[in-house]
């Protein structure tokens, strides 16, 4: 954890590509996510956002929070989108632009996953980034497959009955260049990866866990907070898989006990003390095999 | 012949491929769906071999290829695509979204039944449905229009911008082969000029499409697609005027067969055009003061040119190859609503012949149409078979 917890400064550019006054709830993470991905990214970059919060903190039209252009596809159709995007900028010579898809995690593991398949295994040169805030957050709090076990949501009002679906293995399974997860609670790490998927070619997925305040119930100024949690009891851990097989864990252990994860937020509430059991032992086996790959991609390697 | 024109024998699947290679598309998405196969095949033929410089992509779904169309078109490039039956079915969402994006993007569609259940046949509810999503119609009869077609297609989107579908039926057009005349590429090069749009997605430029919009704005926008709409009759004549300057072929917005003093005239959409031209050889043979009136622009609907075409007239038999439950056959409405409100309008008798791929020879129009003089238009569908 050291590494990750080291204070750091962040340089941003003076001028941000997502600007001020858009219209994410006060406090919202995926806002904040947005911003340093796109800063990172840089200006020569063309933004495919599905419906999602994303699409209203991109604003209603004639008015636009990015300074880079963006294209709105439908739910489902992130990946061909961006897929047939990447093409004509191709056609047209600018291969240096990238493509970025800023996209939820309704658009992505569940409505969207068909395209995205697809789009991995033609290994398209697009960069993918999932805000994931695990539900359907723009039509109000319903579950989506990334919700994760005995969460509350306006469909699971007594809490989802099934697991989050893992979308990295999914994706690693495609062997794609680089698949990793991050989080505004870690800017840094955050940051790193975006330049790293960066100077890579082909498709790249970065699935951000982002904190929904409303969705997730939790205080506005505690987003932050909630996201070093999930990292911190190992509940949303932090690594990179590069072609498929090369895992690396972003920390070396977990730190803390699932349950002050769960505590600090209402779509837990009134969890029975064997259902937060149930939860860790799933952290744990989790845990478990992230180590096992990291150390058995290790011994392919030597 | 033309200069470096060359004549060929093609089915009517290849020389849609050939309409869109000379065209020179930039991104090609496409899907494989019997019978317009053999279209994709060609086309990624070319590009292996190296005469078509376009990016080929080839998702997993037709849904993928309608969604990647639209920002490839929006990126400033032209953009050809081709399915049929339960592709379009599949794209249906997409092609809304299409044209309301004003993306000129040129499908050629093989009319094809529509499961449940499975069949293989020539029928064109499958493009009939899609009537109200924003896309400009047009419905060939032979190889050699359907090429002339696909190249007339890109200007006219162009110049509206507004998505155009060219519709080819099953077997009949996109499998049997005929002389074709494959045009030289510097002639389509001088009457189709390199797409170069005002407005398209680049970061050095910053314009965005999609995000939300006001009432007034929606229905603004909605109002620009039906102004462009209206623009359409007269620019796709034009086209075709320009084109029949340049290779000595025209094929009109609707096409007027004999109907000359025409007491009775048949109406229909692609291949049974060709049918029903023979069924009206026969009546006029038999001293019957027939004609036919080929709707090529279906959507939109040339009114002018119908009204004229068919005012006057005493009996309209027309002739559908699909099939809408609870209402009938779509031409046969869309003319009725047409012709409706004339000073003396036609008696408009609908048949649905055909439906299903069901055979229509020509001696069967000739019964249909000697019957039809005797009758007066029934409300309800009437089945031919
Ligand atoms: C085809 C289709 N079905 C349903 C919707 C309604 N819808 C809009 S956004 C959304 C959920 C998006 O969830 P997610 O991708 O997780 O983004 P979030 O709102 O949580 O940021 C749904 C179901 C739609 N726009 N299109
Ligand atoms: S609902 Fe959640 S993710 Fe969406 S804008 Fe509000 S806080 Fe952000
Ligand atoms: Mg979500």
């Amino acid at each position: 954890m050291g590494k990750l917890m080291r204070l750091e400064k962040l340089d941003l550019p003076e001028e941000p590509v997502l600007c001020s006054g858009h219209a994410a709830c006060p406090g919202c993470i995926d806002a904040l996510s947005a911003r340093h991905v796109l800063s990172a990214l840089g200006p020569d970059a063309v933004a495919v956002i599905p419906p999602s919060c994303m699409a209203i903190i991109a604003g209603a039209q004639p008015m636009s929070a990015l300074r880079i252009p963006v294209y709105q596809p439908s739910l489902e159709s992130s990946a061909a989108a961006a897929s047939g995007l990447r093409r004509a900028l191709d056609a047209r010579g600018k291969q240096e632009t990238h493509v970025v898809v800023l996209a939820g995690d309704g658009g992505t593991y569940d409505i969207g996953l068909q395209c995205l398949s697809s789009a991995a295994e033609r290994n398209e040169n697009i960069l993918y980034v999932c805000f994931d805030n695990e539900g359907y957050m723009n039509t109000g709090a319903q579950k989506s497959s990334s919700t994760p076990h005995f969460a509350r949501t306006g469909s699971t009002p007594a809490g989802k009955s099934s697991r989050k679906k893992n979308l990295i293995e999914i994706m690693a399974a495609h062997e794609i260049p680089y698949a990793a997860t991050a989080t505004a609670g870690f800017l840094p790490d955050l940051a790193r990866k975006v330049e790293k998927a960066k100077a890579l070619r082909g498709m790249r997925l970065l699935v951000l866990l982002v904190p929904c305040l409303d969705g997730w119930g939790v205080p506005e100024d505690q987003g932050i907070k909630v996201a070093r949690l999930a990292v911190e009891s190992g509940v949303f851990p932090l690594y990179e898989v590069e072609d498929g097989y090369r895992y690396t864990l972003n920390t070396a252990q977990k730190t803390r006990p699932v349950r002050d994860y769960l505590l600090a937020q209402r779509r837990y509430r009134n969890l029975e003390e064997h259902e937060i059991e149930a939860l860790q032992r799933e952290v744990d086996i989790g845990w478990a095999r992230l180590q096992h790959r990291t150390q058995a991609e290790l011994k392919t390697i030597d | 012949m033309n200069a470096g024109a060359k004549r060929v024998l093609l089915t009517g699947n290849h020389a849609v491929a050939w309409g869109a290679r000379l065209s020179r598309p930039k991104v090609i998405p496409v899907y494989p769906i019997t019978p317009q196969t053999p279209v994709l095949e060609l086309l990624t033929e070319f590009h292996a071999a190296g005469e078509l410089d376009a990016e080929m992509l080839t998702p997993e779904s037709e849904h993928s290829v309608m969604a990647a169309c639209i920002p490839a078109s929006l990126t400033g490039v032209r953009v050809f695509t081709a399915t049929a039956s339960q592709g379009l079915m599949l794209m249906h969402e997409l092609l809304h979204y299409a044209s309301g994006a004003r993306a000129p993007i040129v499908m050629a569609n093989v009319n094809r039944t529509i499961a449940s259940p499975w069949a293989f046949w020539p029928d064109q509810t499958d493009s009939l449905a899609q009537r109200d999503t924003g896309w400009i119609q047009l419905y060939v009869e032979s190889a050699q229009e359907a090429l002339d077609s696909v190249i007339q297609a890109f200007r006219i989107a162009e110049r509206v911008f507004l998505p155009v579908m060219i519709n080819l039926d099953a077997f009949y057009v996109s499998h049997a082969l005929e002389p074709v005349e494959l045009p030289a590429q510097a002639l389509i090069d001088a009457y189709l000029p390199p797409y170069a749009p005002q407005h398209f997605i680049d970061p050095e430029r910053g314009e965005s499409w999609g995000n939300v919009v006001s009432q007034d704005l929606y229905c603004r926008h909605r109002q620009d697609i039906g102004a462009a709409m209206d623009r359409v009759p007269a620019i796709a004549a034009q086209a075709d005027q320009e084109w029949q300057r340049a290779t000595g072929r025209g094929w009109g917005v609707i096409e007027r067969y004999r109907c000359e003093d025409a007491e009775l005239v048949i109406a229909s959409l692609g291949s049974m055009c060709g049918t029903a031209r023979e069924a009206v050889d026969a009546l006029r043979a038999d001293g019957h003061a027939a004609g036919l009136v080929k709707v090529r622009l279906f959507r939109p609907l040339p009114l002018a040119a119908l009204r004229t075409a068919l005012g006057g007239v005493r009996d309209v038999l027309v002739l559908d190859r699909n099939f809408s439950p609870g209402a009938g056959g779509v031409l046969h409405q869309e003319l009725r609503a047409a012709l409706y409100g004339m000073p003396s309008p036609p008696r408009v008798h609908g048949l649905l012949a055909g439906v299903g791929g069901v055979n229509v020879p020509p001696q069967k129009i000739v019964d249909l149409a000697l019957a039809a003089r005797n009758r007066e238009p029934a409300a309800e569908p009437v089945w031919a078979n």
